[in-house]
């Protein structure tokens, strides 16, 4: 967390604020304003904005020129970027773009499997990991070096940058060590999972402050409420790496239809009550997928209204 | 061992359809293990084949043979008499074996009886599964024997991504098939050796140069040069 930039979300975590964020699904065509509607629903309620890059591997505005979009409406955008679909030669040259733009903050990912999207027949790039990413930025901004050894003397991008981190993925035990190892490519900040185990990511949090790594890094909790059981049931059986306990969907399950939103969200509001409590959580990732009217209130029932305001956020 | 599967028949009837005198050339080596290429796939495949074109009422001549490797020059050489009395040769070697073919006997149209898949091993009777992608810089001293580059669906180089789940890759789920999440065994292997310390350390980005990535590969080796 050692270097600063004029990233908005690191001056929040560094002013000792709980951190909020949450993201935006750019549309699969290309109409201008789909994501600064759900920009303007969100905009007063977070301190950043994630922009998925083809997230599911399913088509979409580039995750890029939806981060221009955010920035040139005065928002702050955390550009996404997988490595899935970009080769070194790419990856490189949209962070400076993104840098031309102001872009500061950054989620370096590896990306889901392209068979999962809506392109299953095509060919996959994977020149380098989500660890590699996050060092190719760091040394983008620490050492002003392209990966070929080129100096940038002026222009160097100024990025925070953050990583995912699955504490509910296997094996268990490899989770922390491949957390420290994001940590040292480069991680200033972690964006986990969809927490529902609330058990198990305290378990992976004890064993994260054991080795001090919270001290280093920045761990926002990643949170998505449930709109129905229906959807709890899909999570928990055919997305990869999702740990949904039984208790939650039978507890969605006893309300009527209706309701069960309603319930969904009182779940997550419970959840970042406990997370509060837990040391080394900096703040919340909110992923309210294609429900994003309903980030200001859940923001604002969690005690998390208003935003702080920082110098040059 | 190079793995290939037999092609579709629609498929090699629709190559071979126009020609009267048909060889089908099978190759002794790695197609006759994963039994996609053999002389026993051969004979299976000319008995079909001519049992098709009767039924058809076409006059055709269907014969096969089995050579010692398509790789090789030397027995490739063994065909130079019975080329001139055909029209046209379908190959049951791999990818390479059949374009060999092609290249030595360049006025002769080749085509493919098997389709070759990729660098593995013999699981089971009948189950073959890919361990090697050729990258050209062997990375298994680092990572407990197995490759994160032909093992993990993301060739990762850093450890398994967020989607490995009770030892499977998150493919698994997707392709009704159990895959097993190659840094899943890395780790246990590593655990079993006590190098976990080879896993902490992040891996520099691998030189895909000497991959597919560089162009097609060659290797000229002096002390083994005539």
């Amino acid at each position: 967390m050692t270097t600063s930039t004029p990233s908005k979300l690191q001056k929040i975590i560094a002013a000792g604020h709980w951190a909020v964020t949450s993201e935006c699904g750019p549309p699969r065509d290309g109409r201008p304003d789909v994501v600064e509607h759900k920009v303007n629903l969100i905009k007063d309620y977070v301190d950043a904005i994630n922009v998925t890059d083809n997230q599911t591997a399913v088509v979409r505005q580039c995750s890029l020129a939806a981060c221009i979009r955010i920035k040139l409406m005065g928002q702050e955008p955390i550009l996404q970027m997988v490595t899935r679909d970009r080769n070194r030669i790419a990856i490189q040259s949209d962070i400076l773009g993104a840098t031309s733009f102001g872009i500061s903050t950054m989620l370096c990912l590896t990306g889901d499997h392209q068979r999962f999207g809506d392109h299953p027949n095509a060919a996959n790039v994977f020149d380098m990991d989500s660890t590699r990413l996050l060092s190719t930025v760091k040394t983008m901004r620490d050492d002003g070096k392209l990966l070929s050894g080129f100096e940038m003397r002026e222009g160097r991008p100024q990025m925070f940058i953050g990583a995912a981190e699955n504490p509910f993925a296997d094996p268990f035990e490899i989770r922390v060590l491949r957390l420290a190892k994001k940590v040292a490519a480069g991680a200033q900040f972690i964006q986990t999972q969809c927490i529902y185990n609330m058990e198990k990511f305290k378990l992976w949090m004890k064993m994260v402050r054991e080795m001090g790594l919270h001290e280093k890094v920045a761990i926002l909790a990643g949170l998505t409420p449930m709109k129905n059981a229906g959807m709890a049931k899909y999570m928990k059986n055919r997305v990869p790496g999702m740990d949904v306990p039984d208790w939650i969907i039978k507890r969605l399950g006893s309300f009527p239809k209706e309701k069960q939103a309603e319930e969904g969200i009182k779940i997550l509001l419970e959840q970042i009550e406990e997370l509060k409590q837990e040391e080394g959580i900096r703040g919340f990732h909110i992923m309210a997928i294609e429900w994003e009217e309903k980030v200001p209130e859940i923001v604002q029932r969690a005690g998390l209204y208003p935003r702080p305001a920082v110098n040059g956020g | 061992m190079i793995m290939a599967k037999p092609k579709p028949m629609d498929e090699i009837i629709n190559d071979i359809k126009d020609f009267a005198k048909v060889l089908i050339v099978g190759c002794n080596g790695c197609v006759t293990v994963c039994e996609a290429g053999g002389l026993k796939e051969v004979e299976a495949l000319t008995s079909a084949l001519r049992i098709h074109f009767m039924h058809k009422g076409k006059k055709a001549q269907i014969d096969g043979m089995s050579i010692t490797r398509q790789c090789d020059k030397e027995y490739l050489h063994e065909l130079a008499d019975k080329m001139d009395s055909y029209d046209a040769v379908l190959s049951l070697a791999c990818g390479a074996g059949i374009q060999f073919m092609a290249e030595m006997y360049g006025k002769k149209p080749v085509f493919p009886g098997v389709d070759t898949c990729f660098i593995g091993v013999t699981e089971d009777q009948g189950v073959w599964s890919e361990r090697c992608q050729a990258c050209g810089q062997c990375v298994l001293s680092s990572t407990g024997g197995i490759c994160p580059i032909a093992r993990c669906s993301k060739r990762m180089l850093n450890g398994p991504c967020g989607g490995s789940e009770k030892g499977k890759c998150e493919l698994s789920v997707l392709l009704n098939r159990d895959i097993p999440c190659g840094w899943h065994l890395i780790y246990e292997r590593l655990k079993t050796f006590k190098q976990l310390d080879r896993f902490a350390q992040p891996a520099a980005d691998k030189d895909w140069s000497t991959s597919r990535e560089g162009g097609p590969r060659e290797i000229i080796r002096e002390d083994v040069r005539p």
